[in-house]
Formats: structure tokens, C-alpha cells, sequence
């Protein structure tokens, strides 16, 4: 019990990878598994922020620097804007396709 | 201070300030002028020439701005004017396209987001940081995604764009995350940063080796290196042609210029100086030319097996372009200057053949309405200024002598021989002949077989045949008279901060 308060006070660099890398093999996950293209932009978003916990990390426990957070801000900016994108697109496919499912639309062939 | 140098190195920053201002005039433009699409054309094509000229004037340059986050040299002005070059072809291309043409009331966001599109490529070619090389890239592809499904009424134009966005956001992020654990491992994004702190000590060669390649993987996305080329057939077939083509040339182009200077700034042991001058080996024999060796040989092969069964043109010369892309690869991996001056006099050439192939199918397009290669057949009867431009492109894509191919890929095949990967050149020659197949059965459907139908001729515009003779002639010239693309080359291989 008191090493788990201890740790949950005072985490180290190796628990926040471990949560990190967690993160980037569920978003890989479910990029892979899902079918629907908002599921999928889902799980590109945990994968960014799996990246931004590791700058944050580095940051705090690597280097003295602040280079790290500002990174994560613009990967947070950069997370918003393809967000915005990725839906228009999904928006003008649902209307041609009158589906998200990234299976069905298919036109083009292989 | 730190403000004063800031606005001291703006001077160096004037080309990419140029197309920021574009951007917004032709924005204004569009909204002032709703139905004349010239004016912004013509204001896209003032601003990027604008833009060329002040990269121009760089040149001789080499600086590092932005306390590190950009740097202007030889290698990124080669860079730079060769987008600009590509761009300016596009926007002529995109005056005559009906394809694109058909939406007069959006063009000011299709010139507009060209235009981003050119400035994140600049972007590209200078950044010596990982967030500039991240941001740069995103602001390459967010504005190519959009263009990808431009034509939005278009179902196969709709799922090129999503089949794009899927793919780029996936490699992006995962490359974001290999970004992340490089500078966890090195404590700095700045290349040379990296590069001192990889020096000085050593990190776990496994960790630098995941890293690297999520990052690679982000790279090979960027030029469609096999296998992360899934995208390319699907949206090089769904997107304008108009935007396929830049796509297959500046942004492949701007990808190899992110990949050559990440790997040869960060990784170079700058420790050992008994070294041939133009030769440099990598720190503590990390071996990330293995990496790109194998990316190297699939791609090259798969591109051109593909490429023999396909009856789309957009779709052949999207396999192609993949194969190229093999091709260039071949230099990148050889660790010497030679080997970085062939991938460049190769963009060059690559350039007017690749872009003369896809203007040719845009206007075979533009007459018959299809891309298909039945629409190629007695082409050389119907229309012969068309069909002998394209026989020039296409024996150049090739690589056969008097044209600019051969030159391309003769110096990037000696190259190879001379840093002794032979087994890598015979693989590079016998890709060539496959691709022979596949170039010389489109020049077939063209001269060797007759219109039945009697089809009737294919009349082009007096300017049409002006775009043509622009991309044919260098095409053919470059096959005589090399000299001074090699030279240009050569100067153009050096980067900041390293001899």
C-alpha cells in the first residue's frame, strides 16, 4: 500500500513511457480494427497523444529544457487541424457514399 | 536581442513570406473577382514566380535561421526552386483543365491551397528541426488532402481524399511518436543538437533503431516508398490530374530533401576526418542505409511488376512514379555526395518527363473524357504533336539515351557502382527493362494500332502545344547537353553545418 501512494506521488519517467506506449498500441489497434472512418481518426488521435505524453515526459525528467512542452502544444494544434479536415472529407463521403465504412467505399480499384 | 535576430534573418525568409502574402491576396482575389478564375491564376503564378526569383538570389547562402529551426543552403535552395519550378507548371496546367476549370467559383481555394501546399514544401526542404520537419510536412499534407478530393462532387475524387487523410494521419502520427522517442533519446530536436548529443554518448542501439524506423515510415509515406504506398494508385487515380502531378513530383521531391538531410545531419560521425572527400560513414555504424536499402529494392520492383497490368494511365503512372521513387532511393542509401548529386540531377530530369507524361493524359482526357488507355489508340494518327511529345516522355521515363531519363539514371547507376553496391545496380537495371514493357505498350496503342472507328482528330490549343513544347524540349535538351545539371548538382550538396 504505501508503495503504491509512494508511486502514485512521485511517478518516474519509466511509468508515463509505459502509459505512453500503451496508448500508441491502442490507437494502432484501433486503426487496424475498426471499420468506421471516425473510429479510426479516433485512434490517430490516441497515437498523437501517446507522442505527446512522451515530449511532455522527456521533457520534464531528460532535459532541462521547455522543448518538449511546446511541441506538445503544436502536435495538439496540429491534432485539431487534421481533426477539422478529416471530417469535412468524412462529411463529403458520407453524402457521395452514404457510408463512413471504410470498407465499402471502394470505388477505385486495387 | 533575441527579437533583433529574429527580424535580421526575415531577409532569409523572404521567398516563404512571398507565398504567405500570395495566399491571402489570392484569397481576396477570389472573393473580389467570383467569377473570373484568371485573375487568381494569374495572381498564383506572379506570387510563385516572385517566390522563385528571391529563392534564386539565395543562392550562395548558408545560414541557419530561426535560432535553428531552418536553414537556407545550397541543398534547400536546389530544393526550393525545383517545387517552385513544379509549381508554376501546375498552375498553367490548372488554367486549362476542364476537370478543374468546371468549379470557376472555388478556384481562388485551389490556387490558394497550391500555394500552401508550394510553402510547406519550402518549409520542407530547410528544416533542421524535428518540430519545423513535422509541422512542414502536416502543412504539406493537410493542404494536399483537400486538393485530393477538390472535386467534390466527383465520388472517385471524395475517396481519393479519404483514402489519403487515413493513410497520412496514420504515418504521421507514427512518426510523431518515433520523433518523440529520438528526442527522448538525444534531449534535443534540433539536428545538430542530435547529432552532438548521439556523439557524445551512445544511446540503447535498439531504442535509436525503433525510432528510426517509425520515423522512415513517415518519410516513405511522403515519396510512396513500398510499403507504405497504398495510398498512391487510389489517389493518384481519384484527384485532379492536375494535382496527381504535383503530387508525383514536388512532393516526393520535398520528402527526399526532409529524408536526406534528417539522416545525413543526424547520423554523420563527424568524429573521423581520414575519410575521401564526399563520403561520410554513419555514427557507431547505425546502419539506417540497410533500412532504406530494402525499402529501396521492394519499391522499385513492386512499382514496376504492378505497373504492367494496369489500364488506367493515371493509375500506370502512379506505379511508375513508385518505381522512380525505387530508383532515388538507390542514391540516398550509398552514404556519399555523389550519391545525394544523382537523386538531385535525377529530380531534375524527372521534373519535365513526369509532368509532360501527366499533361499529355490530362489533354487526351480533356478531349475523349477518359484515361483509359484505349483512348491512346491511333493517337499518333489523330493528333502527332501529342503523340510524339508523349514517345519522348515515355522513353525518357524509360531511361533510354538521347533523353533526360537516361542521363538521370546514368549517373545515379555509376554512383551506385562506384560506392560498389552492385548487386543494388543490377537490381536498379533489370527494373529497368520490366518498366520497358509497360512505356513501350502505351507508345503501341499510340502508333500501332489504328482508330477503328474512324475517331476524329484530337485538335489541341496553340497554347497547349506552347505547355508541351516547354516540358518536351528540356526533356530532350537535358539528354545532350547535361553539364550544367550536374554542375548545379554537385554545389547543390552541401548542407549547413557540415563540410
Amino acid at each position: 500500500m504505501q508503495d503504491l501512494i509512494n508511486f502514485l506521488q512521485h511517478p518516474g519517467l519509466t511509468h508515463f513511457l509505459i502509459l505512453s506506449g500503451l496508448l500508441f498500441s491502442f490507437g494502432i489497434f484501433a486503426i487496424l480494427t475498426r471499420r468506421n472512418a471516425i473510429m479510426v481518426l479516433m485512434g490517430v488521435e490516441l497515437v498523437l497523444n501517446a507522442a505527446n505524453i512522451n515530449f511532455v515526459a522527456f521533457s520534464r525528467y531528460v532535459t532541462t529544457s521547455l522543448d518538449g512542452h511546446v511541441v506538445a502544444i503544436f502536435v495538439i494544434i496540429l491534432a485539431a487541424a487534421e481533426a477539422a479536415i478529416a471530417l469535412a472529407i468524412i462529411l463529403n463521403i458520407y453524402q457521395n457514399f452514404n457510408t463512413v465504412n471504410v470498407d465499402e467505399i471502394n470505388k477505385l480499384k486495387d | 536581442m533575441f527579437v533583433q535576430q529574429i527580424i535580421q534573418n526575415l531577409i532569409h525568409f523572404l521567398p516563404e513570406m512571398v507565398l504567405t502574402a500570395t495566399f491571402c491576396i489570392a484569397i481576396l482575389a477570389g472573393l473580389i473577382f467570383r467569377n473570373n478564375s484568371k485573375v487568381v491564376g494569374w495572381v498564383a503564378f506572379i506570387g510563385v514566380m516572385t517566390a522563385l526569383l528571391f529563392v534564386i538570389n539565395q543562392s550562395g547562402t548558408s545560414e541557419e535561421i530561426f535560432s535553428g529551426m531552418i536553414a537556407v543552403d545550397p541543398f534547400a535552395v536546389f530544393f526550393k526552386s525545383l517545387t517552385a519550378i513544379c509549381a508554376l507548371i501546375i498552375i498553367l496546367f490548372s488554367a486549362y483543365s476542364v476537370e478543374v476549370q468546371t468549379t470557376v467559383k472555388r478556384m481562388a481555394e485551389y490556387y490558394a491551397l497550391l500555394i500552401t501546399m508550394t510553402l510547406g514544401m519550402f518549409l520542407m526542404a530547410g528544416a533542421t528541426n524535428l518540430l519545423m520537419m513535422v509541422l512542414a510536412m502536416e502543412l504539406t499534407s493537410y493542404s494536399s488532402y483537400i486538393l485530393a478530393g477538390y472535386t467534390k462532387e466527383a465520388s472517385d475524387s471524395s475517396e481519393a481524399s479519404l483514402k489519403y487523410i487515413i493513410y497520412g494521419a496514420v504515418s504521421s502520427g507514427v512518426m510523431l511518436y518515433g520523433v518523440s522517442i529520438l528526442f527522448g533519446l538525444s534531449g534535443a530536436m534540433n539536428y545538430s543538437g542530435i547529432n552532438r548529443a548521439l556523439t557524445l554518448s551512445a544511446p540503447n542501439y535498439y531504442a535509436l533503431l525503433i525510432a528510426t524506423i517509425f520515423i522512415v515510415v513517415g518519410f516513405g509515406y511522403k515519396i510512396s516508398a513500398v510499403p507504405f504506398h497504398f495510398w498512391t494508385p487510389d489517389v493518384y487515380e481519384g484527384a485532379p490530374i492536375t494535382i496527381t502531378a504535383f503530387l508525383s513530383v514536388a512532393s516526393k521531391a520535398a520528402g527526399f530533401a526532409m529524408m536526406m538531410r534528417f539522416f545525413k545531419v543526424i547520423f554523420i560521425d563527424t568524429t573521423i576526418l581520414a575519410l575521401p572527400s564526399g563520403v561520410w560513414i554513419s555514427l557507431y555504424h547505425f546502419e539506417w542505409n540497410k533500412l532504406l536499402v530494402i525499402l529501396s529494392v521492394l519499391t522499385m520492383t513492386l512499382g514496376n511488376l504492378v505497373a504492367v497490368w494496369q489500364d488506367n494511365l493515371k493509375r500506370l503512372l502512379a506505379y511508375s512514379s513508385i518505381a522512380h521513387a525505387g530508383y532515388m532511393l538507390m542514391g540516398v542509401v550509398l552514404l556519399s555526395d555523389k550519391g545525394v548529386a544523382a537523386v538531385l540531377i535525377y529530380f531534375v530530369m524527372y521534373l519535365f518527363m513526369n509532368l509532360g507524361a501527366f499533361y499529355v493524359v490530362m489533354l487526351v482526357a480533356n478531349k475523349t473524357g477518359s484515361e483509359d488507355i484505349s483512348a491512346f489508340r491511333g493517337l499518333g494518327y489523330r493528333s502527332p504533336i501529342i503523340s510524339v511529345a508523349m514517345a519522348i516522355f515515355l522513353v525518357s521515363l524509360t531511361g533510354l539515351p538521347p533523353t533526360a531519363g537516361f542521363i538521370g539514371k546514368f549517373y545515379l547507376f555509376s554512383a551506385v557502382l562506384d560506392a560498389r553496391w552492385i548487386w543494388l545496380a543490377v537490381v536498379g537495371a533489370v527494373n529497368s527493362v520490366i518498366s520497358l514493357y509497360y512505356y513501350a505498350r502505351v507508345l503501341r496503342y499510340m502508333f500501332l494500332r489504328d482508330a477503328k472507328d474512324n475517331l476524329e482528330n484530337l485538335h489541341i490549343l496553340r497554347i497547349e502545344a506552347l505547355i508541351l513544347l516547354v516540358l518536351a524540349i528540356p526533356t530532350l535538351i537535358f539528354g545532350l547537353y547535361f553539364a550544367p545539371i550536374v554542375d548545379l548538382a554537385n554545389a547543390s550538396v552541401q548542407m549547413f553545418g557540415l563540410h
